[in-house]
């Protein structure tokens, strides 16, 4: 396959799973609008949002103040941030277009109709769309892209830089997620374990559809070490960064078995998985738990650029 | 000046005999359901994905060309004839390029001026003397036809260097058979789909004579912003091989290679779809940053094969255009099957003089203009656009032919009220590499505005199915 079209295949998927996470942000950060907080009443909940988005900076350049109708239009419309839902499923699509020859008709039919119902909604009044129905939108076209993948895509290498790039993806987006307890305001350690604290922990949950999931696999109370571990090392969470770096691993293997040769991006990723099976949560929260997913984003672009290398340069011989 | 137009469904009250199975598909198809068939056809089109830009003019990127689902119709008998012309034009086109980069006995002999060839700006010194596989530098002919009675075509242009809309051909045909398969078995039509393993087998048969084993052919895009990406990805995929853009190919020793997750891969057969000029920044535009630096010197130590071949322009250029019929008697020793419309040179001063005394009456080209831009139609033009014209001419007459108002065949079409004739033209698409090939079709374009007799897609053109009925 050309090193091109891995390229493209790799960040349609990182792309379609962007989207996702963005949309997903959005909606927790509306959600923790609604919980009354501190003693002072009001405070925006929305800053923490936009600082795990990556984009806060280039979000107060443009908007200024946080609230949410500034909000929405930077993280889901505004085509000026790359990150936004609008871009990723702009960019997702366009690289579905360069590889047209690399997919299936369902497929494209799923990302260029993601593409064609993204420009109805930005036609539409922002007054008659609801941030829910914009996340639920989002999450939908992610599934039927995925879907369309899942279903009718030949197991070659394409099907392999799609899921390394969306597993890469997630890996990173999980670590995100997680951080914006970190950036929400907790305005003094005495609050941590506080009923507003579970709140806030619950509505991350919810925010990654995992609060069904989470009470099937470990029930009770929700405290943060269960969340840690089921985010952060559970295998059997989708969502986790214990599975999202297992699905780089597996692809990165079949990959490799397929070119009969082995890789350096193939060692560092074994490493890593390695590394995350051995952690306790208790070793996370010893380390601090923002310092430990800071780690650990480097450590996937440090997997991203070495993927780069070897596969989507082509390097010459 | 009233003219009567050919109409290839009508004579008179009679409907001619291609045309007999449409008759009652048209006349039962209610406006409802033709518009029912119409935005199902659109929806198709668009979900396909097959969108064109017009060079130059903005707007939506995605704009779809209109596609008409009345057919245009050819008997068994009609096609043949013209098949036997394309492909003997397609010949004496390959051995006029093959001659010219040669020893020009077509010059020696005085049956084309030297100026014209060797001051063609077409004329691409840097292949004199490179003799591509099998000699042949056009390997996709796209002959443009007109017709204006029974048995009357005439060759508007030739297009020899990388002629585009083959896509549509496919696709509208595609299009007609899921929406109305009745019709195609009624009617016994000639099919049109092997034209991808064809053009693969064409340019496969024309790999160079250092490649051993199955050859890799490619296809050479400028890129996905390209207003024909679409045609460009459509044929790759249809022919199982990779479409490349420049960035994807290197030049190592005596060979091209691409990048693949592989590591290199070895390329034989480009069949390129940008200019000559971008192919080789080192030979020649050094800005462009589409093609391969290196590439010409591979090709000319037979290391690789370029289709079109490098130079393959010369031949489709207007002031050659007139001397084809030419090129068919001293290549072939045949007569021309296929006629020239009258044409005048400007250059030319008797012909010049001419031109400007009937500018109302003619249409006027630019010698190395295409798509429709930068012409003028006499009959049509306000009194400031002729005069506006005269200038240019008197100013740069090396610049421009011109050529009668052809009175172009009709075609019934769908339009708001009804069906109503509409003028259309004919490209197909001639394949030469060890044999010379053509598949029974083309595609048709038709001017959608009433009267209106410029078929361009960028000028309000659309395209219709090209039917070639089975004996």
């Amino acid at each position: 396959m050309l090193s091109r079209t891995a390229d493209n295949l790799f960040w349609l998927g990182r792309y379609m799973e962007r989207a996702e996470t963005m949309a997903r942000l959005i909606h927790v950060g509306a959600r923790m609008n609604l919980i009354p907080d501190t003693a002072d009443g009001y405070r925006s909940e929305w800053e923490p949002i936009l600082q795990a988005s990556g984009s806060y900076a280039g979000f107060e350049k443009k908007y200024g103040e946080a609230v949410e109708r500034n909000v929405v239009s930077h993280l889901f419309f505004d085509r000026e941030n790359a990150s936004s839902v609008a871009s990723c499923i702009a960019a997702s699509r366009e690289n579905a277009r360069i590889v047209r020859t690399a997919l299936t008709g369902p497929v494209w039919d799923a990302l260029n109709g993601a593409f064609q119902e993204l420009r109805e909604l930005e036609r539409t009044p922002r007054s008659e769309l609801g941030i829910t129905q914009l996340t639920e939108w989002t999450a939908r076209q992610n599934a039927l892209v995925a879907g369309a993948i899942q279903t009718t895509l030949l197991r070659n290498e394409g099907y392999d830089f799609i899921h390394v790039g969306a597993h890469l993806e997630r890996a990173d987006n999980t670590s995100r997620f997680l951080d914006v307890k970190y950036y929400v305001l907790l305005p003094d350690a005495g609050f941590v374990g506080s009923g507003l604290d579970n709140v806030q922990w619950q509505t991350l949950l919810r925010g990654m559809q995992m609060h069904r999931a989470f009470h099937w696999a470990y029930g009770g109370e929700v405290t943060a070490t269960k969340i840690v571990d089921l985010l952060i090392l559970n295998p059997a969470c989708p969502r986790s960064l214990r599975a999202a770096v297992q699905g780089v691993n597996d692809h990165l293997d079949r990959l490799s078995h397929g070119h009969h040769r082995s890789t350096d991006v193939q060692s560092a990723a074994r490493g890593l998985l390695a590394e995350l099976i051995e952690t306790r949560t208790t070793d996370i929260f010893d380390r601090g738990l923002h310092e430990f997913l800071e780690d650990f984003k480097g450590k996937v672009a440090d997997l991203g650029r070495r993927v780069s290398d070897t596969y989507l340069i082509g390097a010459m011989a | 000046m009233a003219v009567t137009y050919f109409n290839e469904m009508y004579e008179g009250e009679e409907i001619r005999v291609p045309y007999q199975g449409l008759e009652s598909w048209q006349r039962n198809m209610p406006v409802e359901l033709r518009n029912l068939k119409q935005a199902e056809a659109e929806a198709l089109f668009r979900r396909i994905g097959i969108t064109f830009a017009v060079y130059g003019e903005g707007g939506d990127p995605d704009r779809l060309i209109p596609f008409d689902m009345f057919p245009r119709v050819f008997t068994n008998r009609e096609w043949a004839r013209l098949a036997r012309g394309i492909k003997q034009r397609a010949r004496a086109l390959n051995a006029f390029l093959t001659d010219v980069y040669d020893r020009g006995e077509i010059v020696k002999a005085g049956r084309i001026p030297a100026r014209l060839v060797y001051r063609n700006e077409a004329f691409e010194k840097a292949v004199v003397g490179i003799k591509p596989p099998k000699s042949v530098y056009s390997h996709i002919v796209g002959i443009d036809l007109v017709r204006t009675g029974p048995d009357e075509f005439f060759v508007l242009e030739d297009n020899c260097r990388t002629p585009s809309g083959v896509s549509y051909m496919l696709e509208n045909r595609e299009i007609m058979m899921r929406m109305f398969p009745s019709l195609f078995r009624e009617n016994r039509i000639e099919p049109v789909e092997s034209y991808p393993e064809v053009l693969r087998r064409t340019l496969a048969s024309v790999a160079p004579a250092k490649c051993d084993g199955e050859p890799n052919v490619v296809i050479l895009t400028p890129g996905h912003f390209n207003s024909a990406y679409y045609e460009h990805s459509f044929l790759a995929d249809m022919m199982g091989v990779e479409l490349v853009e420049g960035q994807d190919l290197y030049v190592e020793g005596d060979f091209c290679y691409m990048r693949t997750t592989r590591g290199p891969q070895r390329v034989d057969v480009i069949y390129r779809r940008i200019d000559d000029s971008f192919l080789d920044p080192l030979c020649f535009r050094p800005d462009s940053m589409l093609g391969v630096p290196g590439l010409m010197n591979v090709y000319r130590s037979g290391g690789i094969a370029i289709a079109s071949a490098p130079g393959a322009g010369v031949a489709d250029d207007k002031a050659i255009y007139t001397f084809v019929p030419e090129m068919v008697r001293f290549y072939l020793g045949e007569e021309p099957i296929l006629h020239n419309v009258p044409t005048w040179q400007c250059a030319k001063s008797d012909d010049c003089r001419h031109v400007l005394a009937n500018l109302k009456d003619l249409v006027v080209k630019e010698v190395h203009g295409s798509g429709g831009y930068g012409m003028l139609i006499g009959p049509r033009a306000t009194q400031s656009e002729l005069e506006n014209f005269r200038l240019r001419i008197e100013e740069n007459p090396q610049n421009y032919i011109a050529q009668p108002t052809l009175a172009l065949s009709t075609c019934p079409t769908f339009v708001a009220e009804g069906i109503a004739p509409r003028h259309v033209d004919l490209r197909p698409y001639c394949l030469v590499g060890e044999s010379v090939e053509l598949v029974p079709g083309g595609l048709t374009r038709v001017a959608l505005k009433e009267g209106s007799l410029v078929v361009n897609s960028s000028q309000g053109g659309g395209v219709k199915d090209t039917w070639v009925l089975a004996e």
